[in-house]
Order: structure tokens, then C-alpha cells, then sequence
């Protein structure tokens, strides 16, 4: 089973996020990065790219394929994961950790109802096998 | 072939392979190892030292009979039938417009019988379209591809290996010979053939005494296990064809860089005609592989662009991790004849350079 920390809030596309007042972080889970394999690339956005919930904000290849990245939110981009360029594989090591995509300001309250906690993440990755 | 929501064939190697951990995904109707530790990580292991795959899901047939090597000789392009015993021939096996049925490997055994196996995808089809083609020969045409496990054991320490194990015969065995070594009372076959562009060996062991085989190898502990990932990205950086990709209906043997497996000076073969006036004229496209000066992979059905116009479309697309690079092959139009071109990917282009394979290895 992946790993799902108890504490982030997770998207049916396989992203996680944490919130913290106005500002949340967003990245792929244990799940995504175990699913694509060895990561060669990630695409991110500019700072002050704005972006609504279920837009893409950025694509994800691995060797296998790319993948689409959405934003669970609505807001703006305050900070861009630059390591990821020179490092994509971090993703695949510390999705949770080092392997932060972006942290965007909210704009509003989050549509919490889209959101899973751990619990439902966890039944939505077993169902999906 | 089953259907999909149909269960999936599995190889005698099954379950070692998810004890140690693999990632399964469905492949031509199997559940194969996709990757263990990683497709990059694994890749390097063969390249730099040795690794074993699970190729028990190709196809072996027995082609015996009198005129066994003359039937070859009519429904492959390459020369067979004066083959020796002991000896491997690749070649391609087309249809009569010189399009690619499969590519194949046809092993002449010590009592002359061959020993032709196929890819995995294609073994339903390679058996009907043989078997339909036997006509007058005095031939016989068996699927035996369930009595053999098949073990490619590859990388530049697999001979030392191997021989390490107490296998000798390896220690002699030239490239595209093979050699019935006796193993538990047992003929197994060794083959110095392989799919990566290193050394190595392809082992056929059959099924019954294939576990224990793969454990007095040291499968999974002294040999690391590779994926089938691996196998795609080791064989296009090495300049290999994947059937469906650089060979196929579609794609000729002449354009895929083949010419010399078919040999239109014999008499007369499937597709004779069509690929000796391809032959004269040159082949209107052909296929080259190259390297991307760009972080994303180039993928299949891409196209190659110079400006606006398009010269060619991707055929596989991958990662090197010996350059660091994303790497791939195309169909190309022969009459572009430059190295330097771009991919649109996703509206973004991408520049590639165009090289003679090994792609690995520096000019």
C-alpha cells in the first residue's frame, strides 16, 4: 500500500495538498509517483500564474508517459519547486516532502467537497487497484 | 490472446517476480515485470554489469521435417536453409507486399531440426500464417512455447557469470551459436543472442525445471531481475527493432535498416518481389534513431518537423540513462538526409539529433 499521510488532503487526480491559512502546497502522492516510474521531467508554472480548480497547472513524464497536473484550488502561484528541474527524480524519493510542485495563495475558501481526506484517499487507491 | 477483463497469462517466474517486488502490467496478454527498482536503475545494471530477464512469453515453435530448412527459406526473407546445426539466423518474415509479418530468430538444433521463436504478441498469428503457408513442404509445424521458460541473462559480466556458475560451455560459445547443455538429466539450450547491445546469453530451460533453474542462477539475489522497461530502453538505445514500432506491416525490413536479412538473391520467398523493387529503388522512407537536446521524451506518433513542414513521425521514444538523455527512433522521409531536426511535442518543439545507433556509445 502507498503511503498516505494522515495529515494532507488528496484529489482524485492523485494530488495532494496542505493547507495553511491563506497559502497551500501541492504535490503528487507516493501512489502517482509509484504509478508513472522514474520521473525525467517536470513542467511547472510561472509565479503569479493563475489558476482554478480542475485547470491543468503543469505536466509530470516519467519514461513511460506524461501526465496532466490540476489544481485542486482556486488561486495564485506564489512559489515554483526550481530543484525539480535540475532533480525530477525527488519526486519519485520524497513526493511528500522535497517533491513539493508549488505553493499557491488561495483565492477563497478551498471547495472542500472535492477534496478526500487520508482515509477516503486510501479507498479511492484500493478501488482503483 | 485473452481479452481484456479476461485473467492473464502468467510465466513459470510469476511469483518471484511479485515477491520481489515488481511492478506488473498486462503485455500481450501476460502479467509481466514492467520494473523492479526502477526502469533508469535497472537499465545501467545491464549496461554496466549483468541482469536476467523473463522472456518466457515469446513464442518457440519446432519447425522439423526434410524440408524444414527449405520451408523457412520460402516464408523468411533471410538465408536458412544452409544454416548448420548449432546456428542462429534472425530474420524478418513478410507478406507479399514486403510488409512485416514478425521478426523472429530460427535456431538450427544439433539434429537439424530449427527452433523459431517469436515475439509474444504476435505467436497466435506467426503459428496461423506458417502453418497456412505450409503447402508441399515436407514439414512439420509445432507450438511448443509452453514447454519452454526462456531467461535472457545479459550485461558485459554475464559470460564471467555464468561460467562462474560452472556453466563452461558459455566460455566458447561465439554470437548466434547455441549450444544443449545438459542440466538435472535435462537438455537446456544456451544462445549468445540478445536484445540489449551488451554480451549475453538467452537460456531456454524447459518449464517444468524452470524455478529451480532460476534459483541456481540466483535470480533476484546475485543476478538482479530486470524489467521489461528496461528491455525497451536498452534495445532502442542499442538501435534494435521493437515489432510494431520500427518493423510492421507498414515499415518494411528494407526501411527499418535491414536489407542484408533479406536476401532477394533467393530463389523465391513471400515478399520477394515487392522488397527487391524496394531494394532497386530505395525505400521512399526510412527509420533512424536519435537523441533529444531536451529534457522531455519524444513520443510515439510525434511528429519530426524542419519549420513547418513534417519529415518524418516518432515511432518509440525513451530515456537514456548512460546519456542522460531522452532518446527515440522515427520513420523518416529518405530524402531528408540531415542529422538536425525538431519534435513538435504538444506544440513545443523539441530539438533532436539524428544518429547512427548504438546511441550509448560516442562516435
Amino acid at each position: 500500500m502507498s503511503h498516505i499521510p494522515e495529515d494532507l488532503f488528496y484529489t482524485k487526480d492523485h494530488e495532494w495538498i496542505r493547507i495553511d491559512g491563506e497559502t497551500a502546497t501541492i504535490g503528487i502522492t507516493d501512489h502517482a509517483q509509484e504509478a508513472l516510474g522514474d520521473i525525467t521531467f517536470v513542467e511547472l508554472p510561472e509565479t503569479d500564474a493563475e489558476f482554478g480548480p480542475g485547470e491543468t497547472f503543469g505536466v509530470v513524464e516519467s519514461v513511460k508517459a506524461a501526465s496532466d497536473i490540476y489544481m485542486p484550488v482556486e488561486g495564485t502561484v506564489s512559489e515554483v519547486n526550481e530543484a525539480l528541474e535540475d532533480e525530477p527524480e525527488t519526486l519519485n524519493s520524497d513526493p511528500y516532502g522535497d517533491g513539493w510542485l508549488v505553493k499557491v495563495r488561495l483565492d477563497g475558501e478551498p471547495d472542500r467537497k472535492e477534496l478526500l481526506d487520508a482515509k477516503a484517499y486510501g479507498e479511492l487507491c484500493e478501488k482503483e487497484g | 490472446m485473452p481479452e481484456s477483463g479476461e485473467t492473464l497469462l502468467e510465466t513459470p517466474f510469476h511469483e518471484m517476480h511479485v515477491a520481489a517486488g515488481a511492478r506488473m502490467v498486462p503485455f500481450a496478454g501476460w502479467d509481466m515485470p514492467v520494473s523492479y527498482t526502477g526502469i533508469l536503475e535497472e537499465h545501467t545494471l545491464v549496461r554496466r554489469e549483468a541482469g536476467v530477464f523473463d522472456v518466457s512469453h515469446m513464442g518457440e515453435f519446432l519447425v522439423s521435417g526434410p524440408q524444414a530448412g527449405e520451408f523457412l527459406d520460402y516464408v523468411l526473407t533471410n538465408r536458412v536453409a544452409g544454416c548448420p546445426p548449432g546456428k542462429a539466423v534472425y530474420s524478418p518474415m513478410c507478406d507479399e507486399r514486403g510488409g512485416v509479418v514478425d521478426d523472429l530468430i530460427a535456431y538450427r538444433r544439433s539434429n537439424g531440426d530449427f527452433l523459431v521463436v517469436v515475439n509474444a504478441a504476435n505467436r497466435e498469428k506467426d503459428f496461423e500464417w506458417m502453418s497456412s503457408r505450409k503447402g508441399l513442404f515436407e514439414v512439420a509445424l509445432t507450438d511448443e512455447s509452453e514447454s519452454w521458460a526462456l531467461l535472457a541473462v545479459q550485461g558485459p559480466k554475464a559470460k564471467e557469470f555464468l561460467a562462474g556458475l560452472g556453466f563452461e560451455e558459455v566460455e566458447h560459445l561465439k554470437r548466434f551459436r547455441i549450444a544443449e547443455v545438459e542440466w538435472e538429466g535435462r537438455t537446456v539450450l544456451f544462445s549468445r543472442t540478445g536484445y540489449t547491445g551488451e554480451d549475453g546469453f538467452e537460456i531456454f530451460v524447459p518449464t517444468d525445471l524452470s524455478r529451480s533453474f532460476a534459483r541456481s542462477l540466483g535470480a533476484g539475489r546475485d543476478l538482479p531481475w530486470i524489467g521489461l522497461g528496461a528491455r525497451d530502453s536498452l534495445r532502442l538505445e542499442a538501435g534494435l527493432p521493437l515489432y510494431g514500432h520500427e518493423m510492421s506491416g507498414e515499415i518494411s525490413p528494407i526501411q527499418a535498416g535491414f536489407g542484408w536479412a533479406v536476401k532477394t538473391e533467393k530463389e523465391s520467398f513471400i515478399g520477394r518481389d515487392s522488397l527487391a523493387m524496394e531494394k532497386m529503388t530505395g525505400p521512399e522512407k526510412t527509420v533512424r534513431f536519435f537523441v533529444v537536446q531536451d529534457k522531455r521524451i519524444a513520443r510515439e506518433g510525434m511528429e519530426i518537423r524542419i519549420g513547418d513542414e513534417s519529415v518524418g513521425t516518432v515511432l518509440s521514444g525513451s530515456k537514456s540513462p548512460i546519456l542522460g538523455m531522452p532518446i527515440g527512433s522515427a520513420l523518416v522521409d529518405s530524402a531528408f538526409s540531415g542529422d538536425e531536426a525538431e519534435v513538435d511535442s504538444r506544440g513545443r518543439r523539441l530539438p533532436v539529433l539524428f544518429r547512427k545507433p548504438p546511441l550509448h556509445v560516442s562516435a
